[in-house]
């Protein structure tokens, strides 16, 4: 739809022919280009505007290399800065504990049930013996789509059908688990939210009454503006340990992994694609931020270059 | 729940002291779009158009901007002419059950929306028919049971791991046998860039035309009022397949303010017919393009 940002950046900067750096001058709309091309790819805006002073800083007095094009060199720059906001130390999804206690929380439909299915094949696969608990007592056959799941992996399912108590579903749940010394369980919650309050509490009750080892928000990519106040929210509440970014499968840009990144300070530790089990795989910062900017072929280009 | 204050207060900053419109406001104009998803395409568009209006009345005060802006917007969006009225009257198929096939991406509300409309219908005396579609998602023919249950109307369905094509002719079939009002057709979330899946649309929509010439007489898009710019892509590619008639915008109960759907109704002229605003089956509202434009300068809390 929109033009590739190199060519923006390489018009931006075609009036600048012979000027061997980048300067305070020759950067203001490239930059502006920049930031444009981040906000179309549903960064944040204010995110945008923090990560583009940055780059802006970080391009200021390159040589502009006579081999590349100024734009596929500013084009470098910002993906060698995306990269480094989005990743840092990477930390892998915690499982001590006899049981580890996994709690999944989000919005509707960003792929909560779906990731719950994922991450126990993903962690039966290990060898490791998992259950997975329904939580979600509102959405119409909730606990059937997760048993459904549940039997397609070959974990076990816990569920109180005539419960209408999240909480003490999660607590026994639990200790159903240790009875039949389960290494995981991983509770499925209902989709939530953020300004919706009585909900917000139950998730922060249902964290309090298990201590989880590790609480995953599991966010839709192709999320926009929004995901800021929503993580920000979520996190308040109920202080994840990490992101779970789902539909990557598809063409959505995922600016909002930067956003949630920057906002929160919490690791992408997930990325979901694919409706089947296995589409589960791990974050890597660097084709995020390929993705972001939308360039696969320039980077490689400019690599090459 | 949202406080509405107008959008002149949430430009105060930038307005304080200053009579006429000027490069700084109209910056803190494009803040206040972006922010709300409106997008840098359509956002610059809007501000072009009253940069010119700027420039032929010469002087605009800031108390006009307010007003032109909401005139503007609301220009860029298709009225909601055409099809099911507000009242949920439907339009003449000459005797035939209406037919809706409802599509859309993964998880942004289809069933739900379905349960909310079919309520809908039923309450305004029309008798409905849902056909389950969706054979492929864990428990989706179960969801959309309840669904049936709790507003007390049939649903055809074949089960999980069926041909969706033949649940749709079996529900329009039944459909016509009952003497329906309407056929609502759920589908599977599919994303559009899966061709596979989006053929798969095309076939279910010409399956059903055996038993109705003019079936599927609407395709609702159902788009998830918190996405961002991937929404102007879905509405092109379902358009695309399956000739979208309207849309149906949900979640906006949320802080998400859904403004990607003026790009869209601007883009594609495809009217916005109704909002999702609750999990519950009375949350689904018509939608009314002025308390929409309303709530994108409205502060969140
Ligand atoms: N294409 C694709 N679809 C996905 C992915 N993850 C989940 N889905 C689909 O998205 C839809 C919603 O997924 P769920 O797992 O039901 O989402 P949820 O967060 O549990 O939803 P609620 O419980 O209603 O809040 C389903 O159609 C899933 O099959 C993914 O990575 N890619
Ligand atoms: N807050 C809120 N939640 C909604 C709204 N509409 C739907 N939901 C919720 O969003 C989630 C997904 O809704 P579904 O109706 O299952 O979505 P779908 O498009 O049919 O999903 P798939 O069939 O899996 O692609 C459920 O938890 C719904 O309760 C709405 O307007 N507001
Ligand atoms: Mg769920
Ligand atoms: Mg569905």
């Amino acid at each position: 739809m929109f033009e590739n940002l190199s060519t923006k950046l390489d018009r931006a900067f075609k009036t600048l022919k012979g000027q061997g750096s980048i300067t305070e001058i020759n950067v203001a709309q490239t930059i502006k280009e920049v930031r444009r091309a981040l906000v179309d790819a549903d960064v944040n805006y204010k995110v945008a505007k923090t990560v583009t002073d940055k780059i802006k800083d970080e391009a200021m007095g390159r040589d502009v290399l006579i081999a590349v094009s100024p734009g596929q060199l500013m084009v470098k720059i910002v993906h060698e800065e995306l990269t480094e906001l989005m990743g840092g130390e990477k930390k892998d999804i915690n499982i001590t504990g006899s049981p580890a206690i996994i709690l999944i929380a989000g919005l509707q439909g960003s792929g909560k049930t779906t990731f719950t299915g994922k991450l126990s094949n993903f962690l039966k696969k290990q060898g490791k013996g998992v259950l997975v608990a329904a939580c979600d007592v509102y959405r119409p056959a909730a606990i059937d789509q997760l048993s459904v799941l549940a039997e397609q992996v070959g974990v076990e399912f816990y569920a109180e059908r005539e419960s209408k108590d999240p909480v003490s579903i999660a607590r026994n749940a639990v200790e159903h688990a240790k009875k039949t010394g389960k290494k995981v369980v991983i509770i499925d919650t209902a989709g939530r939210l953020a300004v919706d309050e009585a909900m917000m509490k139950e998730i922060y009750d249902i964290k309090e009454a298990i201590k989880p080892t590790e609480t995953l928000f599991v966010v839709d990519s192709m999320t926009g503006q929004d995901a800021v106040n929503t993580a920000k929210t979520f996190n308040e509440r109920i202080n994840f340990d990490g992101v779970v970014l789902t539909k990557l499968d598809g063409d959505s840009r995922g600016g909002a992994a930067l956003s949630i990144r920057a906002v929160v300070e919490k690791p992408i530790k997930f990325i979901s694609t694919g409706e089947k089990m296995e589409a589960l795989d791990l974050f890597y910062p660097d084709r995020m931020a390929q993705r972001i900017l939308g360039m696969g072929d320039v980077i490689s280009l400019v690599e090459r270059a | 729940e949202k406080t509405k204050t107008s959008f002149l207060d949430q430009l105060s900053k930038a307005v304080v002291g200053k009579s006429k419109v000027d490069e700084e406001v109209l910056d803190e104009l494009e803040t206040v779009l972006v922010h709300a998803d409106v997008g840098i395409g359509t956002t610059v568009k809007i501000i072009e158009r009253i940069e010119k209006r700027v420039a032929r009345d010469k002087y605009v005060g800031t108390s006009d901007l307010d007003r032109i802006l909401r005139e503007e917007i609301m220009e860029l969006m298709e009225e909601n002419k055409g099809g099911i009225a507000a009242d949920f009257t439907l339009p003449d198929t000459g005797g035939q059950p209406y037919v809706i096939m409802v599509v859309g991406v993964n998880g942004v509300g289809k069933t739900t929306t379905i349960g909310k409309l079919a309520s809908q219908f039923h309450k305004a005396g029309k008798k409905v028919v849902l056909g389950a579609g969706d054979t492929f998602r864990a428990a989706a023919v179960d969801q959309l049971k309840i669904w049936g249950d709790r507003v007390g109307i049939p649903v055809v369905d074949h089960g999980m791991n069926t041909d969706p094509a033949s649940v749709a002719y079996d529900a329009v079939k039944k459909g016509v046998e009952m003497g329906a009002d309407v056929v609502i057709i759920d589908t599977a979330g599919r994303l559009h860039t899966k061709v596979g899946l989006m053929n798969e649309l095309t076939k279910i929509k010409r399956v059903m035309q055996k038993v109705i010439d003019a079936a599927p007489h609407e395709v609702l898009l159902v788009l998830d009022g918190s996405t961002g710019q991937n929404a102007v892509i879905q509405a092109r590619e379902f358009t695309k397949a399956t000739e979208v008639t309207a849309l149906a915008v949900t979640k906006l109960d949320g802080t998400a303010k859904g403004g990607v759907i003026i790009g869209i109704s601007d883009e594609f002229k495809i009217p916005v017919k109704y909002i999702g605003v609750g999990e519950r089956v009375e949350d689904l509202q018509v939608f009314d393009k002025r308390e929409f434009v309303d709530s994108l300068f409205s502060k969140n809390k």
